[in-house]
C-alpha cells in the first residue's frame, strides 16, 4: 500500500469516526440543553442530579434504556418491520451530516510511523466527510428516506393512534419538502452551484446570504422545523390526540433511536441553516480566514465559529417549542401548500430577474452586489408581512390591544 | 472496483424486483420497490450521473413511493391478500407474456445501439468536469430540449387536473 492510499484512509476514517462521535454526544448534550433550557423557560429545575448540573442525565437514561425489558405489540403487529422501522429513521439522521463542511481546511502532512510506516497526505484536507460534487441535493435526497421510519413504525405497530402518527408524518413531510427544496433553489441560483463548499466559498466573496436571500432563510426555516416533526409542527407525535403517535409502542433502546435521529436531523438542520444562510465557517469581518495557506489555528478558530452558529439554531429549535402552540393539521397543510409552495414560486422568480439583471449589466459578485439582493429582499419581506399577511399569521400590537380589551 | 459495486447493485435491483412482484403483502411489495429504485440510483452513481442519482432517490424514493405507502395505509391495505392471478388461463397468459419479455431482452442484448447513440468513451465524465453533474443535465434540458421538456410538464400537469376531477365528480 503506498503512502498516498494510506494517508488517504486514515483521513477518510478520522473524519468518520470524529464526525460520527461528534454527532452522538451532541444528541446527548442537546437533548440534556433542551431539558435544561425548557425548565428554565417553564420556571422549573429540569434534571441537575447526574454530574454537574446533570450535564450526564443523557447518559444515564441511555444506560437504562438499554438494560430495559423491550415489549412488542402482539396483536395486528409486522414483527419484522417493527424491528427495522427504527433503525431506518435513524440511519438518514446521522448521514446527512457529510457533506456539511465544518471547518477550514487543515494543511497535508508527511508523517512515518513506527510499524505502520510512511503516511503522506498531499494538499489542504477539506474539513468535511465527503464533499460530493452534488452537496445539498444529497442531502435533501437522503433525509426524504427518513419518513420511512415514522410511516413504517406506525404503521407496523396495529396501533390505530400510531398509524394516524404515520399517516399524518407522511402528507406532511412530502408536502413541506416541496417548500425546502423550493427555498433552496434561491440559494443554487445565486451560488450557481449546490456543493456546500462554494456555497460558503460565494458568502466569503459577497454577504452572508440570510441578508443577499432573507425571505428564502424565513421560507427554509420554516420547512426545516416541518421535516424535522418539530413544535409548532410535531403533529406525527401531537401527544394530546395521538398519544405518543408513532412510536407509541416502542419502549427501551428502540424508542431512544427516534429519539437520537429527530434530535441529530435536528443538529443537521442547524448546520444547514448556518452553512447556507449565515456563512458557514466564514468569520465574519476578517478575511483572515480564508486566505493564505492552511493552520491548525485557523481550522479551530472556524470550527468553534461554526459551532457556535450551529448551537444558536439549536437553542432556536428549544426556545420556539415553548414559544408557538401546536398547529392544527389543517392548518399545516393550508401553510404549507396555499403560503410557501405559491410564495417560494414567486421568490423564485424575482430572485432569477434579480440575478439576471445583475449578471447582464456586468456586475462582480461582491458586497455590493449582496446589498441589492438584500434590498428587494426587504422590500418583499415587507410586503409579504404587512401586505399579504394582513395580521392574520403575525398578531400586531394593535390587534393584540384589541383581543384583550 | 467499479465492477464489483456495478454487479451487486445490479443484483440487488434484480433480487428486490421480483421480490417486489411475488409478495403478497403490498406493504413489502412497496418496501421492495424501494430497494430497487435505490439500487438503480447507485448505478447512476457508477455510471458518474451523481445528479439524476440524487433525483432517482429524492422524487422515487423519497416522494412517490412515501405516496404509495400513504395510500396503502390510508385504504387500509396492508396485510396481505389472495393473489391477483386466479384460474388457470391467468397464470398461463402471464407466463407467456413474461417469455415473450425475457426474449425481448434476448433480442436487445445482441443488438448493439446505433453509433449516433453512443457517446464516446469518457465524454461524459469530462462533460462533468467541465459543467459540474447538474450543468451536464441542465444545459441538455433546458437549452436545447427546452420545448419537449415543456410538453411533457404540460401533459403532467393536465394529469394532475384530469385525476382532481375525476376524484371530485365520486365525491
Amino acid at each position: 500500500m503506498s503512502a498516498e492510499l494510506k494517508g488517504f484512509l486514515l483521513v477518510a476514517v478520522l473524519k468518520i469516526l470524529v464526525v460520527f462521535t461528534a454527532i452522538n454526544v451532541g444528541v446527548m448534550m442537546v437533548i440534556w440543553l433542551e431539558r435544561r433550557a425548557s425548565a428554565w423557560m417553564q420556571d422549573r429545575l429540569g434534571p441537575n442530579r447526574v454530574g454537574p448540573e446533570g450535564v450526564l442525565q443523557s447518559v444515564a437514561d441511555g444506560l437504562k434504556n438499554i438494560l430495559k425489558e423491550e415489549t412488542f405489540p402482539v396483536v395486528g403487529a409486522d414483527r419484522l418491520l417493527f424491528f427495522l422501522a427504527p433503525a431506518m429513521s435513524f440511519v438518514p439522521a446521522l448521514l446527512t451530516f457529510s457533506v456539511v463542511p465544518f471547518a477550514a481546511p487543515l494543511p497535508g502532512f508527511d508523517v512515518t510511523l513506527p510499524l505502520l510506516g510512511r503516511f503522506t497526505y498531499t494538499g489542504p484536507i477539506s474539513m468535511v466527510v465527503a464533499d460530493l460534487p452534488i452537496g445539498f441535493l444529497f442531502i435533501m435526497a437522503i433525509s426524504s428516506l427518513g419518513v420511512y421510519g415514522i410511516v413504517l413504525a406506525g404503521w407496523s405497530s396495529g396501533n390505530k393512534y400510531a398509524l394516524l402518527g404515520g399517516i399524518r408524518s407522511s402528507a406532511q413531510m412530502v408536502s413541506y419538502e416541496i417548500a425546502l427544496g423550493l427555498s433552496l433553489v434561491a440559494v443554487l441560483l445565486v451560488a450557481g452551484n449546490v456543493t456546500l463548499s462554494d456555497v460558503v466559498a460565494m458568502q466569503q466573496r459577497s454577504v452572508w446570504f440570510v441578508f443577499a436571500l432573507t425571505v428564502g432563510f424565513v421560507l427554509f426555516v420554516v420547512a426545516a422545523f416541518a421535516e424535522t416533526n418539530r413544535l409548532p409542527f410535531d403533529l406525527p407525535e401531537a401527544e394530546a390526540e395521538l398519544i405518543t403517535g408513532y412510536h407509541t409502542e416502542y419502549s427501551s433502546m428502540k424508542f431512544s433511536m427516534f429519539f437520537i435521529a429527530e434530535y441529530s436531523a435536528m443538529m443537521t438542520m442547524s448546520a444547514l441553516m448556518a452553512t447556507l444562510f449565515f456563512g458557514g465557517w466564514d468569520i465574519p469581518f476578517t478575511p483572515w480566514d480564508e486566505q493564505g495557506p492552511p493552520s491548525v489555528g485557523r481550522t479551530l478558530a472556524t470550527l468553534g465559529v461554526f459551532f457556535v452558529k450551529m448551537n444558536v439554531f439549536v437553542f432556536t429549535y428549544i426556545w420556539i417549542r415553548w414559544t408557538v402552540p401546536r398547529f392544527r393539521f389543517d392548518q399545516l397543510m393550508q401553510l404549507g401548500w396555499k403560503i410557501m409552495i405559491p410564495v417560494a414560486l414567486a421568490y423564485i422568480v424575482v430572485v432569477a430577474t434579480t440575478v439576471y439583471t445583475l449578471e447582464a449589466l456586468g456586475w462582480e459578485v461582491g458586497p455590493t452586489y449582496g446589498l441589492v439582493l438584500f434590498g428587494v429582499n426587504a422590500v418583499l419581506l415587507g410586503a409579504l408581512l404587512f401586505g399579504l399577511d394582513h395580521e392574520r399569521l403575525i398578531l400586531g400590537a394593535r390587534q393584540r390591544a384589541r383581543m384583550a380589551a | 472496483m467499479t465492477e464489483v459495486v456495478f454487479w451487486s447493485f445490479s443484483g440487488a435491483a434484480i433480487v428486490a424486483a421480483f421480490l417486489c412482484v411475488t409478495r403478497r403483502s403490498p406493504v413489502a411489495a412497496a418496501l421492495w420497490l424501494i430497494v430497487t429504485l435505490f439500487s438503480i440510483a447507485a448505478l447512476f452513481v457508477v455510471l458518474d450521473a451523481q445528479f439524476i442519482a440524487a433525483l432517482q432517490v429524492l422524487v422515487y424514493a423519497g416522494a412517490i413511493m412515501v405516496l404509495f405507502l400513504f395510500v396503502i395505509m390510508l385504504l387500509n391495505l396492508g396485510r396481505g391478500g389472495p393473489s391477483d392471478l386466479r384460474g388457470a388461463w391467468g397464470k398461463l397468459v402471464a407466463a407467456g407474456l413474461g417469455a415473450v419479455l425475457v426474449v425481448e431482452l434476448w433480442a436487445v442484448r445482441a443488438v448493439a445501439p446505433a453509433d449516433h447513440l453512443q457517446l464516446p468513451p469518457g465524454a461524459m465524465a469530462r462533460m462533468s468536469e467541465e459543467r459540474g453533474p447538474v450543468g451536464v443535465i441542465t444545459d441538455a434540458l433546458f437549452r436545447e430540449y427546452l420545448i419537449p421538456f415543456e410538453i411533457t410538464s404540460m401533459l403532467l400537469l393536465a394529469a394532475i387536473v384530469g385525476a382532481v376531477v375525476l376524484a371530485k365528480r365520486r365525491l
